[in-house]
């Protein structure tokens, strides 16, 4: 079948089967920060924004996905510059093996956009969908916090 | 160590900020979408014989470009151990064999348009099997009548290693030290318990992976997930019996390995099938496939006896490891070697030992390298006994734990006696801060204030646990890591290294000692790792060894270049090199004459100029010892004695690693392999059916620890320096594996007075021991 999204802004046409999952068809289209890593709805590496919510793209059938706006950790960063939480992430050592990290990202936007200033326990719930094998989440919980600081004292210089 | 400037830094890793952005390659990042889709029939049974595999109607489905199977592939005999050469592994499997031997063993590969049509030609392989009695437990595979899994053609590379497949027996180690039957009569008390730990998945979050094409040349490119590239192309090349020059394996970034990866799994595979169809490939493993066909924890059986005075001193101890190789025997010598090397040396004060090890054959998962690789399954062991110990003697685990390990300027005979592979090697302790670990560690934990106190809060009780634990430091005098550097223009150096960076930054601190040695910044280093066809070999990344042997080579080498670039310096200044002071922030010196010479004028000089060369060079190095990093690790938690569920609130981990290379990425070692620790010993679990099935091979049934599991983690880098080691570092990774489930075992003692000796330690178990501690045994 064929249909059309909006992925990170642009309008995007594709032919693709109907029992194609989203993340298949991100990846086979060249988004390479959608990862995969269970294919089963539970580690997260896969996450995209879909219409602004976030969603596993392993668990989304891209055929339901038409018409929609779809970001991924890639529309975040604004030009050259990259979002606070991808400096953040790398500056507290939150980044290790780095496969986890676009979906881990796109869950802390989706935190921080609803709640500027959280908790460790909200930043905890926030991220729950989203596995990662490597860091202990320690130094990603500070990446939020610091990323979160860092949104805010952008929020007040502009 | 004074005056280090790049060395000791939390420098931002090199590749951070790409990953982050989603832009860094992993090995499927870089498909190019003309690829043909590999799929594996895996076997639906335990044990059984092939008798026939009629691929025909397969074939003759459109858009199939080739089935493999033991009809048409070569029997060359192989381990998927990706280790030293000959591996210390038996050579007990083949690619495509007439026997399978655990649910999930690979009978035959279809390589076809693609992953639909791949799947159907898997169904339409008719294979017919007949049913061998299979075995599932450890404890009955050496019993006479119990199948036996491998025949006389399964064999050792290495002679002098035992190895007898007639007894399903993949690996002995016998060790006697002393007289401990002599030391056990005259001991005031002696323990015997018998503690069990389990199959464990790595769950690295990137499955394996692979795929290989053709370049213009005819020779084989494979872009894979491993941590072991140099290996997978020899193990490869033998495979499709071609030259290893033929083979090029690329790493690109890779999603976390924990040891998973340092297995040849699937090189050969998209390998046979680029080679045979002249076509590119690939091959990624389903989550399910990860589970129950890629490797795993050995599971290990461990009974430990300890004879004690009633002041604590423990005159003799007794470890019998009866360990899980699974169908096959990657492995199966070198963890169980390392669950006797790198525990039993901590206790080097008893004088009297006794260590019996067997890796025995089972029609089970296969068991490999995972993080802390034996030790984790022998301190689980000897930290519950350890505890028991003071318990029995009214002491304080604390001072035994400090009165009895290892310290700085002794030895052990285990060091000496047990090798892996080769024979053992005398080594004497060059660096140990683990008192000051179990000092400062306690302190972050609250210990004296928690500790016999079983502080209630309705039917929850607390109680804190500690753990002492070693690992090693690479392979000595077997390990070689090295490394290339060359001089560009402007003063920039690249350095080409064989090892790899799985996710640990090893990059960035390899980058780090280059830098230091030139008193450069670390940005002015770029690096290139793990392809065969251009970096320096090394043996990859495992045994702890990449911040030791593969960072020794770095400033070995990186020491070559900054005496090259003097040379050119003296040059330019038309004096001797000896007059010469190589300085920071990329300049060299002459305090007589108060001239200097920029990088970018020796670049310059000996790019266009004066002298014409490339400053360059290669350094190389592997260990003469293996200096262990020790961990005091403690847990402070919560027991539910209603439902028997563990809550654990704080685990603080010491760690004597030598000098850190880069704090913040040291840190960040010890919380992964924490937190994978705490899934081990809490829920972290493979479950069978009676006919050998993996029942919970999925993330939604085989629980992994995520972000609202974490409890507080607290890390202290206690300062040491390792003189050995380059700028006084040693490794880190492995050893915070090993204490956090015998902590948290100990910790429950504390708060409930029961001990548990087989993990995981479930709501279950824990609610049974509590029934039974309450009511007395039924």
């Amino acid at each position: 079948m064929r249909g059309s999204f909006v992925v990170n802004g642009s309008v995007r046409e594709w032919e693709f089967p109907e029992d194609m999952r989203l993340l298949d068809l991100l990846r086979r289209e060249g988004y390479g920060e959608v990862k995969c890593g269970c294919r089963e709805g539970m580690c997260g590496s896969c996450c995209v924004l879909l219409e602004e919510k976030i969603v596993n793209s392993c668990q989304v059938l891209a055929a339901s996905a038409t018409n929609k706006q779809i970001r991924t950790v890639e529309a975040l960063s604004e030009g050259e510059e990259p979002h606070p939480l991808v400096t953040a992430f790398a500056e507290a050592g939150a980044v290790q093996c780095g496969f986890c990290t676009p979906g881990m990202i796109l869950a802390a936007y989706c935190l921080l956009r609803d709640n500027p200033d959280p908790s460790e326990e909200e930043i905890k719930r926030a991220l729950d969908g989203n596995y990662c094998r490597c860091t202990g989440y320690v130094k990603i919980f500070d990446a939020v916090q610091r990323g979160a600081r860092k949104m805010r004292e952008k929020e007040v210089q502009e | 160590m004074k005056d280090l400037r790049q060395v000791g830094r939390s420098v931002v890793k090199t590749d951070a900020q790409g990953l982050a952005l989603g832009r860094a390659k992993f090995t499927d990042d870089l498909l190019e979408g003309d690829e043909l889709y590999c799929r594996i029939l895996e076997s639906p049974h335990a044990h059984a014989e092939i008798l026939s595999l009629d691929a025909s109607e397969a074939e003759a489905l459109p858009g199939v470009a080739a089935i493999f199977h033991g009809g048409n592939v070569p029997r060359i005999p192989y381990t998927s151990a990706g280790q030293g050469n000959p591996e210390p592994s038996p050579y007990d499997m083949v690619l495509f064999d007439t026997r399978v031997r655990f649910v999930g063993d690979r009978v035959a590969m279809v390589v076809a348009e693609s992953e639909e049509i791949a799947r159907e030609a898997l169904s339409k392989i008719r294979v017919e099997y007949r049913q061998l009695p299979a075995n599932f437990e450890a404890e009955r595979a050496r019993n006479p009548q119990t199948p036996k899994l491998h025949g006389p053609e399964a064999f050792m590379p290495i002679e002098e290693l035992s190895y007898r497949p007639e007894e399903n027996v993949a690996s002995e180690v016998l060790l006697t030290i002393g007289n401990p039957d002599g030391a056990f009569e005259e001991s005031d008390f002696v323990v015997e318990h018998t503690y069990s730990v389990h199959y464990a998945s790595h769950a690295a979050l990137e499955p394996h992976t692979a795929h290989a094409r053709l370049d213009p040349q005819g020779r084989l490119v494979i872009h894979t997930s491993t941590q072991v590239p140099f290996h997978a192309r020899r193990i490869t090349a033998k495979l499709l019996e071609i030259s290893p020059g033929k083979v090029r394996v690329i790493k690109p970034r890779i999603g976390g390995g924990f040891g998973g990866k340092q297995e040849v799994l699937l090189e050969p595979l998209v390998g046979l099938a680029a080679w045979k169809t002249r076509r590119p490939c690939r091959l990624t493993l389903s989550r399910k496939e990860v589970f129950t066909s890629a490797r795993t924890r050995h599971p290990m059986r461990v009974r430990l006896k300890t004879g004690f005075l009633k002041d604590g001193t423990i005159k003799a101890m007794e470890m019998e490891n009866l360990m899980t190789a699974g169908a096959y025997g990657p492995h199966a010598m070198t963890v169980l070697t390392v669950s006797a090397w790198k525990c039993l040396p901590l206790y080097n004060k008893v004088e009297h030992l006794r260590f019996t090890g067997h890796t025995v054959y089972t029609n089970t998962p296969v068991g490999g390298a995972y993080r802390g690789y034996g030790a984790t399954q022998s301190h689980f062991a000897t930290n519950q006994q350890l505890d028991i110990v003071a318990r029995t003697c009214g002491m304080d685990v604390l001072e035994l734990a400090k009165s009895l390990h290892i310290k700085e300027g002794e030895t052990s005979p285990v060091f000496e006696a047990l090798g892996e592979g080769k024979g053992g090697i005398s080594q004497t302790i060059t660096s140990c801060k683990l008192s000051e670990c179990i000092d400062r560690g306690a302190k972050a934990l609250g210990w004296y204030e928690k500790r016999d106190k079983k502080l209630r809060q309705g039917s929850w009780v607390r109680g804190v646990g500690m753990a002492i634990c070693m690992q090693g430091t690479g392979l000595p005098q077997i390990d070689l890591g090295s490394a290339t550097m060359k001089m560009n223009e402007g003063g920039s150096f690249n350095l080409l290294v064989g090892a790899t960076d799985l996710g640990t930054g090893s990059d960035t601190i390899l980058a780090q000692i280059a830098a230091e040695v030139l008193g450069i910044s670390t940005e002015d280093i770029i690096v290139t790792s793990s392809d065969t066809d251009v970096t320096p070999f090394d043996v990859g990344a495992y045994a702890s060894s990449t911040t030791y042997v593969s960072g020794g080579a770095v400033k070995r080498c990186a020491e070559a270049v900054r005496e090259q670039i003097c040379h050119a310096a003296g040059e330019i200044l038309g004096v001797p090199r000896e007059e010469l002071i190589f300085g920071s922030g990329g300049e060299i010196r002459h305090p007589g004459r108060g001239e200097t010479v920029t990088f970018a004028q020796v670049a310059q000089h000996t790019l266009y100029g004066g002298t014409l060369r490339q400053i360059g060079a290669t350094g190389s190095f592997t260990g003469e010892v293996s200096p262990p990093p020790f961990t005091a690790q403690f847990a402070d938690i919560s027991v539910d004695c209603d439902t028997g569920r563990i809550k654990v609130h704080h685990l603080v981990t010491a760690i004597d690693c030598g000098q850190p290379i880069n704090p913040a990425l040291a840190e960040g070692q010890v919380e992964g392999a924490v937190l994978n620790a705490l899934g081990y010993a809490l829920y972290e679990e493979y479950r069978f059916d009676e006919k050998g099935r993996v029942t919970n091979a999925s993330f939604w049934d085989y629980k992994v620890p995520g972000s609202e599991d974490t409890p507080k983690i607290t890390t202290i880098l206690v300062d040491s320096c390792e003189e050995t080691g380059p700028y006084g570092a040693k490794s880190v990774s492995e050893v915070p594996m090993n204490g956090p489930a015998p902590a948290i075992a100990n910790a429950l003692y504390d708060a409930a007075g029961v001990r548990i000796y087989h993990l995981p330690l479930t709501p279950e178990k824990v609610l049974e021991a509590l029934k039974k501690e309450k009511w007395g045994t039924p």
